[in-house]
């Protein structure tokens, strides 16, 4: 630290704190006044004496996540004086650590896990039907997908309390859709197809990933299936994908393929992100990260290309709502805590306006509301740009729709069974009557055949 | 203490009574057996207990969150039937050859070169091993970006520079160019092992030899196919099987570069197995293809020693 006096120190460590207690405060302001709440009793859990309580939840998305979700953690501390530690680790490694707390009954009391969890580990884990209830009637109702998500599959019990999810919209660059003639993104699948051409002849190509990305490979492969109104498996779990929507959604995808940029069969999950940062493409599906670090770089080429994006909610097709999932994160606690209560109510506080909404605006759309309330803050409004995002949650499109969630579709996700079908025939290498049929019987192999 | 017994305690008394300890110790079956159990204990750990558990896995249905029953062979049943497992074992072998075939052939030319006398022949030789010392994963993600369909270095230079383009390359956007992609990139990196201990063979041939070959007229050829060849056959065939078992397993360049991808297409039996494994959190499935390396590793050791150094070296003689 050679260079840097005492009082540079000092001044850098007040700045630091200044900081860090400025943004809770500016959430905290447009949360009292804009989130519309019903005057509903809480439910009074009794907390256990000499409780305390350990969290496991992915890592940050951006810094504010993390720094929000401490500093509320803190005020609960404060408040109960119940000690809370939350280990934040990296999102590979929720997977496996989850399933040895479940397996092992031992470890964190709570856990923020993502999609399938609960349901896969639904029996050891504490029902949450009275807080779950109590904040949705607190907070306008829970969003289609944490209905779906945090539900013992086929009932009304409440596993986990969703607390967020991360979804994916349309990316767009403003002016050269207005060059190809177009003020917003066409709904139907011929305007889209037809603005893609469009947009390739002025030398601004779309791009999706067709190659082994497994979220923006498998969203890309989604939004066709569902926009068709195919899915992978039927109500029952029973695979479904060979049907004649199916066919189409392959026809289509035939078709898109020529006018996108060339070279996504090989792209992983950062390319289309770094294809739009550089300008190769004019549209792309992504959650709010481009424009943000497009938005936040110093770079003055980068804060040129954020100017120029906007969001829009992904085409419908013939869908009815968003034919794209979100990642949802669901709060579990475990049976085998010592301090059931004082889990719930640690929750409870977390998902209440003072605590929830300061992180859900620092956040700044990477994670959308599961509680309808807090699509109506007023930070949605500070920019535009994000609205597309409030509504993430707000689907009935789940990783294994139309079938129960379980390990098995997260299997088929994870071996891109959907994404290579969708590749072979786009690229011209099977008929869609072929990679449809191999599809299925690939899922099959985890699924009911 | 009398005389008589001062005198009878100086006779020689052999002292038979040895402790039950000690006579323990002096029985040369338990000193050998005591003597290797920390290796035993060692190899059991770290070698037997994680195949085992391996082979044990790939008979069962565990899942990643479920603890899984016996099923017999239904795991290497049902990869009987997927053509995505047996892809993945064809490309294995032709990645394996053709990478394994290049590494030798530009190896041994390089080590051929590295074996004349050439100014800073100590700094050419350490710089030719970067491609071994670096790690893996970063050529890997070098090799990523070198092949990428926008950012490629390849792409920028013919076709921005040069103009004999006029659009990029794509490296791994269908099956053929991407499985001749990764193949070059693994022989990059295996090259330097070849080449380094290739050239460690050559510097034991002795000159003399090729002294002697010269004054009875033989050709270059000659010298290479009669000197050079028979005596680095040896080192060959050793690093042989090395390279042969590294290219097999290999997994970093293929799951970083296009993790199989396009459609399956360059999926290695190691990077399938880890797909399943832990993303997919099939963890049985992956055993079994895991496990289904083994016979193909044990032919491919045995091919190598007893194939190409089939010699009488092997076993310490001379060769004739």
């Amino acid at each position: 630290m050679a260079g840097l006096t005492r009082r540079d120190t000092l001044l850098s460590g007040a700045t630091a704190l200044i900081g860090a207690a400025t943004i809770p405060l500016i959430g905290a302001r447009a949360a009292d006044l804009d989130v519309p709440t019903k005057d509903v009793k809480p439910p009074s859990f009794k907390i256990e004496s000499g409780a305390t309580i350990r969290v496991l939840r992915p890592a940050k998305f951006v810094d504010p996540d993390e720094v929000l979700f401490r500093e509320n953690t803190k005020k609960f501390t404060e408040q109960t004086g119940i000690p809370v530690r939350v280990d934040f680790v990296s999102w590979e490694d929720m997977l496996p650590q989850t399933a040895v707390t479940a397996n092992t009954g031992a470890g964190p009391d709570i856990i923020v896990g993502f999609g399938s969890a609960p349901q896969i580990y639904a029996d050891k884990l504490i029902p949450m039907n009275d807080l779950a209830d109590y904040l949705a009637a607190k907070y306008g109702g829970w969003h289609e997908l944490a209905l779906i998500y945090s539900r013992r599959w086929g009932s009304k019990e409440w596993l986990a309390i969703p607390m967020g999810g991360s979804g994916a919209a349309s990316v767009y660059r403003v002016s050269w859709l207005k060059e190809a003639g177009y003020d917003r993104i066409p709904d139907d699948h011929a305007g889209f197809l037809a603005m893609a051409e469009k947009l390739n002849k002025i030398g601004h190509p779309i791009g999706f990933a067709l190659g082994h990305a497994v979220g923006d490979g498998n969203g890309f492969a989604n939004w066709l299936l569902w926009s068709h109104g195919a899915s992978l498996t039927d109500a029952a779990g029973k695979v479904s994908l060979d049907s004649k929507e199916t066919i189409a959604a392959l026809k289509y995808a035939k078709e898109l393929y020529p006018h996108m940029i060339s070279g996504t069969l090989s792209w992983g999950d950062p390319s289309n992100n770094k294809a739009f940062a550089s300008g190769d493409i004019s549209l792309t599906f992504n959650g709010v990260s481009i424009y943000y670090v497009a938005k936040n770089s110093t770079d003055p080429k980068l804060q040129a290309i954020a100017a120029d994006t906007n969001h829009q909610s992904p085409p419908l097709g013939l869908a009815k709502k968003s034919p794209q999932s979100s990642l949802v994160v669901n709060a579990m606690a475990f049976r085998h805590t010592k301090y059931p209560n004082a889990c719930k109510e640690y929750l409870r506080f977390m998902m209440e306006v003072p605590q929830y909404a300061p992180w859900l605006a620092g956040c700044l759309g990477y994670w959308s509301n599961s509680l309808k309330a807090y699509g109506q803050m007023a930070f949605w409004d500070a920019d535009p740009k994000l609205k597309p995002y409030i509504d993430s949650m707000d689907t009935p499109y789940y990783d294994s729709y139309r079938g129960p969630i379980s390990a098995a579709s997260s299997a088929v996700a994870a071996n891109y069974t959907l994404v290579d079908m969708f590749a072979s025939v786009a690229t011209g290498n099977a008929t869609p009557e072929a990679a449809v049929k191999q599809a299925a019987r690939q899922a099959a192999r985890y699924l009911k055949g | 203490m009398d005389a008589t017994t001062a005198e009878t305690s100086l006779q020689w008394v052999p002292r038979r009574q040895h402790s039950w300890l000690g006579r323990l110790f002096d029985s040369k079956p338990f000193l050998v057996t005591l003597c290797m159990l920390p290796t035993a204990g060692l190899l059991l750990i770290f070698l037997t207990y994680p195949l085992g558990l391996g082979l044990w896995l790939s008979l069962t249905d565990t899942t990643i969150g479920q603890p899984g029953v016996y099923i017999g062979l239904e795991n290497f049943e049902s990869l009987f039937d997927d053509p995505v497992f047996w892809n993945a074992v064809w490309y294995t072998v032709f990645y394996t050859a053709i990478a394994t075939a290049g590494k030798f052939l530009l190896g041994l030319w390089l080590a051929l070169l590295l074996n004349h006398h050439l100014p800073f022949k100590a700094f050419i030789r350490a710089i030719v091993l970067l491609p071994w010392i670096v790690p893996t994963v970063l050529s890997s993600i070098a090799w990523w970006w070198i092949y990428d369909p926008q950012f490629s270095i390849i792409s920028y230079v013919v076709v921005n520079v040069l103009h004999l383009r006029d659009h990029y390359f794509d490296f791994l956007g269908s099956p053929w160019p991407a499985r001749w992609s990764l193949i070059v990139a693994n022989i990059w990196r295996g090259i330097p092992f070849v080449a380094i201990t290739l050239l460690a063979g050559l510097q034991t041939i002795s000159p003399s030899l090729y002294e002697a070959a010269l004054l009875d007229g033989a050709t270059g050829w000659q010298k290479f196919r009669r000197i050079t060849v028979p005596l680095l056959m040896p080192i060959l065939s050793v690093a042989l099987t090395l390279s042969v078992l590294f290219t097999f397993s290999d997994f970093q360049l293929v799951y970083a570069i296009t993790r199989g991808g396009p459609f399956n297409s360059t999926h290695l039996m190691a990077t399938l197995a880890f797909q399943r494994a832990i993303p997919g959190s099939q963890l049985g499935e992956g055993a079994a293809i895991a496990v289904s390396m083994i016979p193909f590793l044990l032919v491919a050791t045995l091919v190598c020693f007893f194939g190409v150094g089939r010699r009488k070296w092997q076993q310490g003689s001379d060769n004739d």
